[in-house]
């Protein structure tokens, strides 16, 4: 180790020449706004609650948290919030694992579709997935349809809805991606000479695995398991639709309290209890996060895979994939087939009803302006998310201890229940010093939270990943700071911004969770609308929730494909 | 360095006499620590107008925080840097218009080739039509013509070399700073390319700081050697000289020299040319001349003795050599043209040597006589 190689680790490599004092001062100042963001429109909100569920009247009051301890639904209601995440985390992880070896150590034709199909569920909004599970098994969906008509039956013979069977399905679902991800990727760079040398050893296959790759898997297994599991704790549309009224997790209480029976001390109660629980998973995550990062030998994804040759190989490698395929079409391909089956036959009816406007319907404009005012908020959410995304990102690259304080700060607003954030708005943002109640503004605000740290993460790698080297060697080359960041982190980093950018857009497409507390009534986005569609009897809004919904994930699985196109090979955490 | 002023006046200042071109780099007195551990000890350093100067030394010597910064990509905890008759300190390094080629080239991955060797044209604000022509002549220059849209991966280990060498040619810096640039190729190719480093970087004609652990590497290149060990310049001088008049035990060492032996020096007998000496060593009493140098101001003294000093002889009765000496033989191994040997002398001490193939050599663990030749023993200063 030369010199120079004490000096990258002591100030980053970032020479102190290099940068004259007012650049430097003007780029950290820029620093400031997503710090300044977070706290306005993420902690400030946090605080809110915490001063309604403590001190409602402004007196110390604890009734609300009394009422909670005291009452035993809510007691129940956490139970179950527990009981099913821990339940759907359990299945996905079982069922995700041998999808993730699979995608890790086999190369197969139409891998790299599948690979991005297998992203589109995740990102899918959690409306459209609970429609489309609807649209798959409910009373009126394709397979009991097929049934009825099939054998003469007098019901439908599948009573999956309002059931913990269907919550878990629909979980599944959604996350069954990001055990194929996580895992599979730290998989598949996992030096396979390491399980070899273990066989050499005299370990059999069975012992090498438990022994050797196992444990060496271990932190990536239970990152995705966490997060999983902080995923399935915080669902909230998933199961407002699929659960029923005999269900309800703690983000749905929340719901309830807040929208049906105005109960704001009960709600802020639960919602500290909701924020207690994710930050503490949080903080796990970021702790095995971290020890993910302990470089490991990996060794570059293609040397590391191989085609499936014998039978057993072809016969695991084919089961998996019918059971990928099968997880991620069917839902989606009955939403589709039941929005053009109408009661008159097969048909576009209720698209074209989306663009009728009504009298006496839930809506006072034609239901495709939720499509244009949810282009609106994306559109917004998009250049919010990237110009905060991008700032907080060049802080977070530097190393210090400044960054690495700041960046599990950064990835809380992804553990926080989007509910409980658009309680927050409501309370926080409602009043003076800062009313937003009626300003246009507040979705894309609220958006952007969810979404920042999606961009930041999509962006932190990227640019962690510059050698400090090339910021130097274009110094010495002319290139003042500001220049440095334009013609090489910026372009280096185009791709992730890409990614950041649809990232932003689809999860702003999707958001349910806050919109539906904060939506002004007369702007409803897609899900707003699909959540009324669906609240509304008869088949022609159902049919209309069908439709919208459709029209919904197929713009946010463009999105996906997008991303997939853009991202450097597999980099970036999600 | 002790009391052996003759051979630290020859190695150490020689460079900086009056004789020397003037001095387009100096570097004067510069200190740095990180985090406590000094790096650079007082280096003072001088580079003439066209002068390639090798910083030798070893990992951790120091080398690369120099060049760093000369670059401004440190800033020194004390001394200066002047360029040209100017100080540098305040100059951001991105104004300071010279090259540097990393160790790991830098490419930047998101350029093609013609765009990695324009970047520091366009920097300079030259119009498109001349960066195109500069870009042109910079890979003519390393023998790259043709490659100019092809992409920084598609690249081998030594055209990616070329190419950060163009990078760093091309907008003519007035001093070029490298890296140990050829540190990450295997030796075949390091020994092609660096003949065509010399080539290219005297065809230039370019002032050359260059930073290797390599003593090939910098006898090849150097018009001057300065070796740094733990912070400081140990000996700055033409190969030759640094080769020949190693100043310290390190020096000798670092340049493959190991026959070092703890001397004491017995006599001394002064003429008008030339010093003789005795010394004695564990493999006895060697004696040895001095080139018109004054003689030592101590007695104990380290005897270095070069592998080439040594014939092996049939019998007792050479002549002029400074001592015969005998030993067992422990091994030779052939390596064409000649052998290398190793022999247990007196006391234990083991010697590696060179010997012409023609010589006789007895069989491995068979007894030898050697004839140490006066002119490749020396005298360094007795070790710390």
């Amino acid at each position: 180790m030369d010199g120079h190689d004490a000096a990258l680790r002591l100030d980053g490599g970032r020479p102190a020449t290099a940068q004259r004092p007012s650049s430097v001062v003007g780029r950290r100042s820029l620093w400031l706004l997503p710090l300044a963001f977070l706290a306005l429109f993420y902690f400030y909100p946090l605080v809110a609650i915490l001063r309604q569920a403590l001190m409602p009247a402004g007196t110390p009051d604890l009734e609300g948290l009394r009422k909670l301890v005291s009452t035993p639904v809510y007691a129940r209601t956490l139970g179950f919030t527990v009981y099913q995440a821990t339940l759907s985390t359990l299945v996905t992880v079982i069922l995700g694992l041998p999808g993730a070896y699979v995608f890790a150590r086999y190369d197969f034709p139409g891998k790299a579709l599948l690979r991005a199909l297998t992203t589109v569920p995740f990102v899918l909004p959690t409306l459209v997935v609970a429609t489309a599970f609807t649209a798959l098994v409910g009373p009126r969906g394709v397979l009991n349809q097929a049934l009825v008509n099939l054998l003469g039956l007098e019901a439908p013979p599948i009573r999956l809805m309002n059931t913990l069977t269907l919550i878990v399905i629909a979980h599944v679902f959604y996350n069954y991606t990001l055990i194929l991800r996580i895992v599979g990727n730290f998989w598949a760079n996992l030096d396979p000479r390491i399980e070899e040398a273990a066989r050499v050893l005299g370990a059999g296959r069975w012992r090498a695995f438990w022994h050797v790759t196992l444990p060496l898997l271990m932190p990536a297994v239970l990152a995705a398991a966490l997060l999983v599991f902080i995923f399935d704790f915080t669902s909230f549309g998933v199961v407002l639709i699929l659960g029923g009224p005999r269900f309800a997790t703690l983000e749905v209480e929340i719901y309830r309290q807040t929208v049906d029976l105005f109960n704001l001390p009960l709600a802020a109660a639960l919602a500290l209890v909701q924020i207690l629980f994710t930050f503490a998973l949080m903080a796990l995550y970021t702790r095995l996060q971290a020890r993910l990062a302990v470089p490991l030998e990996l060794r570059p994804q293609r040397l590391t895979q191989r085609r499936p040759v014998t039978w057993r190989a072809r016969l695991f490698v084919t089961a998996n994939l019918a059971l990928m395929i099968a997880l991620l079409l069917l839902p989606l391909a009955a939403l589709v087939a039941r929005s053009f089956s109408t009661s008159a036959g097969l048909g576009i009816a209720y698209y074209r009803e989306l663009f009728i406007n009504r009298t006496g319907s839930v809506f006072f404009v034609p239901p495709i302006e939720a499509m244009r005012n949810s282009l609106l908020v994306a559109g917004a959410t998009v250049g919010l998310a990237l110009i905060l995304g991008l700032l907080a990102a060049d802080m977070l690259a530097r190393p210090g201890r400044l960054s690495a304080w700041l960046d599990p700060v950064f990835l809380l607003p992804l553990g926080t229940s989007a509910v409980t954030l658009g309680f927050g708005y409501i309370l926080a943002l409602d009043e003076p010093p800062l009313n937003l109640r009626a300003s246009p503004w507040l979705l894309p605000l609220a958006h952007t939270l969810v979404a920042l740290p999606f961009v930041v993460r999509s962006l932190l790698p990227v640019l962690r990943g510059i050698q400090p080297h090339l910021r130097e060697a274009a110094a010495v080359l002319g290139a003042s700071p500001w220049r440095v960041w334009r013609e090489v982190d910026l372009p280096i980093t185009s791709r992730a911004v890409l990614v950041g950018a649809v990232f932003a857009f689809t999860v702003s497409l999707g958001e349910f969770g806050a919109t539906a507390l904060i939506v002004r009534p007369q702007f409803p986005t897609m899900p707003v609308a699909i959540y009324r569609f669906l609240g509304q009897p008869g088949e022609l809004n159902y049919g209309q929730a069908l439709a919208m919904s459709a029209l919904l994930s197929l713009v946010t699985g463009v999105g996906i494909l997008v991303i997939e196109r853009a991202r450097y090979g597999g980099m970036g955490e999600f | 360095m002790g009391g052996w002023v003759s051979f630290d006046e020859d190695g150490g200042r020689r460079a900086e006499g009056g004789g020397a071109p003037s001095s387009l780099l100096e570097v004067h007195h510069i200190s740095k620590a990180f985090g406590g551990t000094p790096v650079l000890r007082d280096v003072s350093l001088r580079v003439a107008e066209g002068e390639t100067v090798v910083l030798l030394g070893a990992s951790g010597s120091g080398k690369t925080t120099l060049l760093r910064i000369i670059a401004g990509l440190e800033t020194p905890d004390s001394g200066r840097v002047i360029f040209d008759g100017r100080d540098l300190a305040g100059v951001p390094v991105h104004r300071r218009g010279f090259g540097l080629m990393f160790q790991d080239l830098a490419l930047f991955p998101h350029l093609n080739v013609f765009d990695n060797v324009a970047f520091g044209l366009r920097m300079a604000g030259l119009s498109r039509a001349e960066v195109a022509a500069r870009v042109e002549e910079a890979l003519e220059l390393v023998g790259l013509s043709g490659f100019a849209y092809r992409d920084v991966h598609t690249l081998s280990g030594g055209e990616r070399q070329r190419v950060a060498l163009a990078r760093s040619l091309a907008p003519r810096p007035r001093l070029l700073m490298l890296d140990e640039p050829l540190g990450a190729l295997d030796r075949v190719l390091r020994d092609q390319l660096i003949a065509e480093l010399r080539d290219i970087l005297k065809g230039v004609g370019v002032t050359a700081l260059y930073v290797t652990h390599d003593q090939a590497e910098a006898f090849v290149l150097a018009d001057r050697i300065a070796l740094l060990h733990q912070g400081k310049i140990e000996q700055e001088g033409t190969p030759e000289e640094v080769y020949r008049h190693p100043a310290t035990p390190f020096v000798a060492r670092f340049l493959g020299l190991t026959n070092l032996l703890p001397g004491r020096v017995t006599q001394v007998q002064p003429t008008p040319t030339v010093t003789h000496l005795t010394v004695a060593t564990p493999i006895g009493p060697l004696t040895l001349s001095l080139d018109g140098a004054s003689p030592p101001d101590q007695s104990e003294v380290t005897v270095l003795v070069r592998p080439e000093a040594a014939t092996v002889l049939p019998q007792a009765g050479a002549m002029n050599e400074a001592a015969v000496v005998s030993g067992t033989l422990v091994e030779r191994i052939f390596q064409g043209g000649r052998y290398r040997i190793r022999v247990r002398l007196a006391g234990d001490i083991e010697m590696n040597l060179e010997i012409g193939e023609k010589e006789a050599l007895p069989a491995p663990g068979e007894p030898i006589r050697l004839a140490l030749r006066r002119e490749a023993v020396s005298l360094l200063p007795a070790l710390a």
